[in-house]
């Protein structure tokens, strides 16, 4: 393909795509850009706009003329290079981890920061629950290789189980948690069980419609979760019995407050770092974690199975149990960041948890190159940090419609993900076992 | 439960049927051919509908007042520019993918999801939008001395171009040199290269019909529901994506029995239980079906290789 394009003289080539681009994209606007509906108290009627067919005509002609041009010109000597190197280039295992040691370090003094104020500590916090879930799906989706749509079924589960438990027997956050992931893990098991013997994408799509099933169930039970409305008024995680409210809280805190304790004034500062450092904690657990459980058995299991069940099955592995491990495990680390997300909201309501959740979740996970952890984080900044930053906040109604432009491209940019280092931790050998992608 | 009330949602049953069975196929195609869920298949239906809406105002401020001509003129329309659509989505977002790991299409198709779903938002607004009803009429078919039937000519049309279409389209799977095309890239796409298929381009054909199919679709539920808003391709694609598995996917009778099956099952599911828990009542089936029949209902086993 490449032969024939250098073969024609290289603008005339390009302006025919362009050409081509253009026509197509201004047949593709005729009905929805041409025409747009108005909503009018007599109705529905028509509005005309015929001039944005030809704008947009006149952006992808241009777009594609560039793209075409630029990729002629650069692509045989840089794009092409700088792709060929950057498959081929395999960091050292060191690098990764200075650079998520400096991630760490850079966490953890963030809210020390000068320019970090409310909204930066709560667009961080934001991005620290997506970072957890997505390391979370991470273990089913990246290590176990089992494609979950439905993986905010678990975190709603979550969100709902410290409610319920908080508001209906007290218990605290720092009891609940732990209940919350257990009950999400408990509800992976059961559902995981009579569908993880499906092939990948059934097990997708039965996934989704779980997913879809507890959104239903929440919206309509209204006698436990309160419907569409919700569940208000969760209470905040406390310190080892410190809590974090202001002490004009109407009514008055009970018990004696972080600064109260410590002799300081009380700032709202305060309860927004302290739940930072708690989902830190949280995410660096989540961390942890799914790193050591790469060198046991099961997590060696849960890589053998993606690579090849057959196989594993041959070797009197028990594929169900193996990927029920993952897929509870998975459902754990969402249900505690569920807990987490209700105590931080304070409100929850159904529509926290709709499908686009889960799209977004598996979205980090896939741009982040699965199996990376550095690079679900550098996914999460850029898909869930930068949309919500100050700068980008006035172009809210564009955001969904880049959000998905930029999934899109990323996966035609770089299908195998931003950091792709989806290799077993074992093989055999020097490397020639290794397996084909 | 009497033969009256068993009769009537039948009727509507099948009508709903007719809708998920064609979104159904353009699902069942694709998977069949390249292996990957189509997930912007439903938007695609959704611009149908939105395309059919505004071909509707548009013919009846042009001062067209014959119903059957503005139907037809308007179906032309909206198949050919949503085929446009499945078409460019095609080109753009899968065939760089094709090759790749199989999580990358998906994840590609997802975002065309969210692009789609938000592009038809922002150009034509979120609010519901009614179409005043234009095939009117309906009739009666007298059963006993309490008992009617009502069947309205609008679902009589449904299901008369629904059949007709599902038979034309087996046809050209069946007969032609396109739909032996399209079998043999389904069955082996490389060897089908090899044998001078041009796999692209019977790609590019598939996408094409699905979503001249589901275009179809979407114009019918603009003028059977009356309103339409761009969320609605999500819900109606994944029961049309169960419907697909139900039957057996990579199945194209597979597909419509499965959406007949889906649309009874939402038809009948409120004359027993809870209206608000029918969406968990088509997803229980599905993993039903999945857990005893993995295949579908028409499908073919798949043997594993190593």
């Amino acid at each position: 393909m490449e032969d024939a394009a250098r073969a024609r003289p290289p603008l005339a080539s390009a302006l025919r795509e362009a050409a081509i681009a253009a026509a197509v994209a201004a047949v593709l606007a005729v009905p929805l850009l041409g025409f747009r509906l108005v909503d009018s108290a007599r109705g529905l009627s028509l509005d005309y706009r015929f001039l944005w067919i030809l704008y947009a005509a006149a952006a992808v002609f241009a777009g594609r003329l560039a793209l075409a041009l630029t990729a002629h010109r650069i692509a045989p000597r840089l794009g092409a290079a700088f792709r060929d190197r950057a498959a081929r280039v395999t960091l050292p295992e060191n690098f990764a981890v200075r650079v998520g040691w400096s991630m760490v370090a850079v966490a953890l003094l963030l809210p020390w920061l000068p320019f970090a104020d409310r909204s930066l500590m709560s667009v961080a916090t934001l991005v620290l629950i997506y970072v957890m879930l997505g390391w979370g799906l991470n273990i089913v989706v990246g290590l176990a290789g089992l494609l979950d749509l439905g993986y905010v079924a678990f975190y709603a589960i979550g969100a709902y189980s410290f409610a319920l438990l908080s508001l209906n027997f007290g218990l605290s956050f720092w009891i609940c948690l732990p209940l919350a992931g257990i009950l999400a893990a408990f509800m992976g098991i059961l559902l995981g069980f009579p569908v993880l013997r499906l092939r990948g994408d059934y097990l997708a799509i039965v996934t989704l419609g779980f997913g879809e099933i507890i959104r239903v169930v929440l919206l309509n039970w209204n006698e436990v979760t309160n419907g569409p409305n919700g569940i208000s008024n969760i209470p905040r995680p406390t310190l080892f019995g410190l809590h974090f409210d202001s002490p004009y809280k109407m009514p008055a805190p009970t018990g004696q407050g972080f600064a109260e304790f410590l002799g300081m004034s009380f700032t709202p500062m305060q309860p927004i770092i302290f739940l930072y450092y708690v989902i830190l904690v949280l995410v660096l657990a989540t961390s942890v974690f799914s790193q050591r459980i790469r060198r046991l058995p099961t997590g060696r299991a849960w890589e053998a199975l993606r690579e090849d069940e057959i196989a594993c099955r041959s070797l009197g592995m028990n594929p169900v149990t193996v990927k029920l491990s993952a897929f509870a495990i998975g459902a754990f680390f969402a249900g505690l960041a569920g807990c987490f997300f209700a105590t931080r909201q304070g409100t929850i309501s159904p529509e926290s948890f709709s499908f686009i959740e889960s799209a977004t979740i598996l979205a980090l996970v896939v741009l982040g190159g699965m199996g990376s952890q550095i690079g679900i984080v550098l996914a999460a900044v850029l898909l869930i940090g930068l949309p919500e930053s100050r700068w980008l906040r006035e172009l809210a109604e564009y955001r969904m419609l880049a959000f998905g432009g930029v999934m899109v491209l990323i996966m035609l940019w770089r299908p195998q993900g931003l950091l792709a280092r989806r290799s077993p931790t074992v093989t055999m050998g020097d490397g020639a076992g290794s397996p084909a992608p | 439960m009497t033969i009256d009330i068993f009769l009537q949602q039948l009727v509507n049953g099948l009508t709903l049927g007719a809708f998920y069975g064609l979104i159904a196929i353009g699902y069942t195609m694709v998977y069949g051919i390249i292996g990957m869920i189509n997930f912007a298949h439903g938007d695609i239906y959704m611009i149908g509908a939105f395309v059919s809406l505004i071909g509707f105002l548009l013919f009846s401020t042009l001062g067209i007042a014959s119903v059957p001509l503005a139907i037809l003129m308007v179906l032309i329309l909206a198949m050919f520019f949503t085929a446009c659509y499945g078409w460019a989505v095609e080109r753009l977002a899968y065939r760089p993918l094709r090759g790749s790991p199989r999580l990358a299409p998906l994840i590609s198709a997802i975002g065309m999801s969210i692009l789609l779903q938000n592009y038809v938002q922002i150009t034509q607004g979120a609010r519901v939008k009614p179409l005043q009803p234009m095939v009117e009429g309906a009739y009666r078919i007298t059963l006993g001395p309490d008992a009617h039937l009502n069947v309205s000519v609008l679902q009589g049309v449904i299901i008369v171009l629904t059949v007709a279409l599902m038979l034309g389209f087996s046809f050209l799977i069946q007969r032609t040199r396109l739909g032996r095309a399209q079998r043999a890239t389904a069955q082996d796409m490389s060897m089908a290269g090899l044998l001078g298929v041009n796999v692209n381009r019977t790609i590019s054909v598939t996408f094409v019909m699905g979503a001249a199919l589901a275009a179809v679709a979407g114009m019918m539920a603009t003028l059977y529901y009356g309103v339409i808003d761009f969320y609605i391709g999500f819900i109606a694609g994944i029961k049309a994506f169960t419907a697909a598995v139900l039957g057996g996917i990579g199945s194209l009778p597979g597909a419509m029995l499965g959406g007949l099956l889906i649309g009874l099952i939402e038809s009948f599911w409120p004359l027993y239980f809870n209206m608000e828990y029918r969406d968990v009542a088509v997803f229980g089936v599905l993993v039903l079906v999945l857990i005893f029949r993995p295949t579908g209902l028409l499908g073919r086993p798949e043997i594993e290789k190593v």
